[in-house]
């Protein structure tokens, strides 16, 4: 892709990076003693087999950039590191924070929500309250939703949160009832839900069973996204909390026009079957749904991913990051060159000032 | 094009690599097995530095279950998104005739040859008893 | 009307088996005792619930409202009103939803001699996929070689969603069997329910059930080609069956920039996804998951790099699209003659013999 050099005026808000624990002791001070000892007897469970590493493995160590090792603990570990290599050199002028370990994905529902809260905690005290350019998502145990409503509720009146935090895998469809607490909660504390791509479901990752390889799970992230858009809509969660907004992370992005167009047929054909939702699914689209550029659509020719962009709407579009992983996006270099200086500022900055409100 | 000297040949062992700065441009040199391989050190996806990637071999296969694993295969991968760019000849093993990284072309000449002016050089510091490399840039 | 001077191929036509008795002549004594003593009800299937409008389009039911089943009414409807040159007939009655895979066997030949008699042999026009037991890829091998020697049989039929992804070598000897006849594998939307049809689990609604077919079609579209299918069967074409279109470049672009990196892995994926895709995969053309824009329309066939990969298809009887409009406007006149002429006949190599 050719260079294309951008100016130091507007800097860029990423809205997915990701911060790791140096170990399990950094959360230790967040823990109640009953479960240090569980964690360190039974361990982090999800719904698949592995302890370390993952079922499908990355093609690089932590899924990490190479050059995105400190000299002690995992990529994203530091914040050093992460200033100087991405926040300064990127001109990065508000990051959100995603923790993926743990998740709220855990099998313990009480351990979920202990390891949630000590999460949040851990991240206000060592990130975002040493960098005011750091903002964090509320990491919840959202398969409880109530659980997650108390998360919720417990962090919002903390500005360094700008959003609930769940992985799109989740076990059911993402509009079945028993996350409807997790909407309502987010939109009584006006935070956006962002769905971050990965989690383990446990059922297979494609709906004709497990593939073979890691090739095969990254083409298929859409795969649940789609499936969990298509439930928001048509369980009417859009409907029953006019305030909830959903923003899809690390999905890319070339496949929600389709998706909207699918999902409007079947609704004109068979709205009697869902009497609730009351309008074509890609209006909900359009007004609430957001979606991140990372990673970054590469089509045979560049004008077809600005086509998608402009089909979805340039105002949806935010600027990601996915800092330290291996799919990294270069804010430089990782958006189309033949968006004009208006659309780059948009996706570099102005949708997210938009919809964190900040 | 003309040559420049670019690093002794101490300074990187068999399997080590080395930035360097030749004539505005970051290159980067890896020795493979005693031979030396000069690369621009920036991936042409998203510009990443190659120097920080991994060198390894480009594994083929002719049928699905039989891997090809022959070690002559140089690569090295972009520390980002893993692109593998043969080291002799900078193309990319995905689409080769599409992305490829500039390769240079390299020469070991003894300090001695080089102070006699056999070659064209940049001013770097060059002694008699030692051996370097040269790109040509 | 155009449509009818095209003289199209319907490359994805429904027959409906009526009832299970319907299949009694043809099935072995044995396993007609097992269906009448039993009392196995039919194997109609959810993917198609069959009062719900997208089953059966309104003014093609007949008076007693069920899904249209009879050759006289796709004549009616279809054939004649369009003035086909021929027809494919899917049969996509519950073969795979069987467990047994020895009774799946039986069906799967019972179905396929049924479409013969009722559908083949009744009209010249009309031919058909060989439907399948892919419980057991051997006894689906064995079946396509059993069928293969009717020329009027011209692709395997596979659903969108079973056990495996459909690029696993387990399934392998049915593509072999597929290639050593010359026959596409057609996939088409449906589901055998072993999992939910989503990985996120299973939707409530019925509408979300059907929208995630497409899922299935990205998923099958990846496995097949990064498990090397097109590599180990070189001759071998997929059409992606009632598939909804609009999401497969936009699939291709993400797979084809997943695969740039990660390409160790599957070394034996030699080219980008994208150029294999071309060369080997096709996709009937109803539904085409589109807005009513012309603009759209062509912006999606401009997307596809090429004007041989669509297939002209009714989809009958499913509700797919109003009057004759089986293919949205923003197709240009010489496309629409390639994807109702050329395209099936390239892809359907058996259509230029003349009937058995």
């Amino acid at each position: 892709m050719p260079e294309v050099e951008v100016g130091k005026s507007a800097g860029v808000i990423d809205c997915d990076i990701h911060p790791t624990l140096k170990s399990e002791l950094d959360l230790k001070p967040y823990l109640s003693q009953h479960w240090w000892h569980y964690l360190q007897t039974y361990g982090q469970r999800t719904r698949q087999a592995l302890i370390k590493g993952t079922p499908y493995p990355k093609m690089s160590p932590a899924a990490a950039r190479r050059d995105a090792w400190p000299e002690n603990g995992w990529p994203g570990s530091d914040l050093t590191l992460m200033r100087r290599q991405h926040l300064d050199h990127h001109n990065i002028t508000m990051g959100v924070l995603n923790p993926l370990h743990p998740s709220g994905g855990e099998l313990n529902p009480d351990l979920s929500a202990a390891l949630c809260r000590a999460t949040n905690d851990w991240i206000l005290e060592n990130w975002t309250r040493h960098e005011p350019r750091l903002k964090a998502s509320i990491l919840v145990p959202y398969e409880d939703g109530e659980a997650s409503r108390r998360e919720i509720d417990k962090r919002a009146g903390d500005a360094d949160f700008v959003q609930v935090l769940l992985l799109s895998r989740t076990s059911e469809p993402l509009g079945n009832r028993r996350y409807w607490p997790i909407f309502e909660a987010a939109s009584e504390a006006n935070l956006p839900v962002a769905m971050h791509v990965f989690g383990y479901s446990g059922y297979p990752i494609t709906n004709s069973g497990w593939p073979s390889y890691y090739v095969e799970e990254g083409a298929n992230h859409p795969a649940s996204c789609q499936a969990s858009i298509a439930s928001v809509i048509f369980e009417g969660v859009f409907d029953r909390y006019p305030n909830f907004r959903l923003l899809v992370i690390e999905a890319g992005f070339a496949w929600l026009p389709a998706l909207s167009w699918r999902l409007d047929k079947l609704w004109h054909r068979m709205r009697d079957e869902v009497p609730h939702v009351k309008r074509p699914p890609s209006e909900y689209i359009k007004e609430r749904v957001w979606i991140s550029t990372q990673p970054m659509e590469e089509a045979s020719r560049p004008h077809d991913v600005v086509s998608a962009m402009n089909d979805i709407g340039m105002d949806r579009l935010l600027f990601a990051s996915d800092y330290p992983h291996w799919d990294f996006d270069d804010p430089k270099f990782g958006l189309p060159p033949a968006l004009n200086a208006e659309q780059r500022d948009l996706v570099r900055s102005g949708n997210a000032r938009k919809l964190y409100g900040r | 094009m003309a040559y420049f000297v670019a690093a002794e040949i101490d300074e990187i062992r068999p399997g080590q690599r080395k930035l360097v700065q030749v004539n505005g441009r970051d290159i980067v040199i890896f020795n493979v097995s005693g031979s030396f391989y000069a690369l621009h050190n920036r991936c042409p996806h998203q510009g990443a530095s190659l120097c920080d990637g991994l060198l390894t071999i480009a594994v083929t296969s002719k049928e699905p279950g039989i891997y090809d694993f022959d070690e002559t295969r140089n690569v090295i991968r972009c520390p980002w998104h893993a692109w593998e760019f043969d080291i002799r000849t900078g193309r990319s093993w995905c689409e080769p005739n599409r992305f490829r990284v500039r390769s240079y072309k390299t020469e070991v000449e003894s300090g001695e040859k080089l102070l006699e002016g056999r070659l064209a050089v940049q001013s770097y510091p060059v002694r008699t008893d030692d051996t370097y490399i040269l790109i040509d840039v | 009307m155009v449509l009818r001077d095209l003289r199209a191929i319907d490359c994805d036509m429904h027959p409906v088996i009526p009832h299970v008795a319907d299949l009694a002549q043809f099935l072995p004594p044995q396993w007609r005792e097992v269906f009448e003593s039993r009392g196995i009800p039919d194997f109609d299937s959810i993917s198609y619930p069959p009062n719900a409008p997208l089953s059966a389009r309104l003014d093609w039911r007949p008076p007693d409202k069920s899904v249209p089943s009879r050759l006289d009414d796709f004549r009616k409807h279809i054939l004649d009103r369009w003035r086909l040159r021929y027809a494919i007939g899917n049969c996509c009655y519950g073969v795979h939803l069987i467990f047994s895979e020895d009774m799946a066997a039986a069906l799967a030949a019972a179905v396929n001699d049924w479409m013969a008699k009722v559908w083949l042999d009744a009209d010249p026009r009309m031919r058909a996929s060989i439907v399948v037991p892919w419980q057991s890829p051997e006894r689906a091998a064995d079946e396509i070689d059993r069928c293969a020697a009717d020329k009027r049989f011209v692709q395997v039929l596979l659903p969108a969603m079973v056990e495996a992804p459909l690029g696993r070598r387990h399934y392998w000897p049915i593509y072999a069997a597929a290639a050593r006849h010359g026959l596409p594998i057609g996939i088409h939307a449906g589901s055998s329910y072993r999992f939910p049809v989503t990985p996120v689990g299973w939707p409530s609604y019925y509408v979300e059930d059907y929208a995630s077919q497409s899922l299935a079609f990205q998923g099958q579209v990846a496995s097949l080609i990064c498990e090397g299918v097109f590599s180990k069967f070189p001759e071998l074409s997929v059409v992606l069956v009632e598939s909804g279109v609009s999401w497969y470049t936009p699939f291709l672009w993400r797979l084809t920039k997943y695969w740039r990196g990660t390409r160790s892995e599957v070394p034996w994926v030699d080219r980008p996804p994208i150029e294999i895709a071309r060369d080997h995969i096709r996709l009937t053309a109803q539904p085409f998951d589109a807005p009513d824009d012309p603009a759209v329309v062509e912006r999606i066939l401009d997307q596809l790099q090429s004007d041989e990969i669509l297939l002209f298809a009714s989809d009958y009887p499913h509700w797919q699209f109003d009057g004759d409009a089986a293919v949205p406007n923003g197709f240009s006149h010489d496309l629409l003659q390639k994807i109702a002429v050329r395209n099936p006949l390239n892809t359907y190599a058996r259509l230029h013999e003349a009937a058995a």
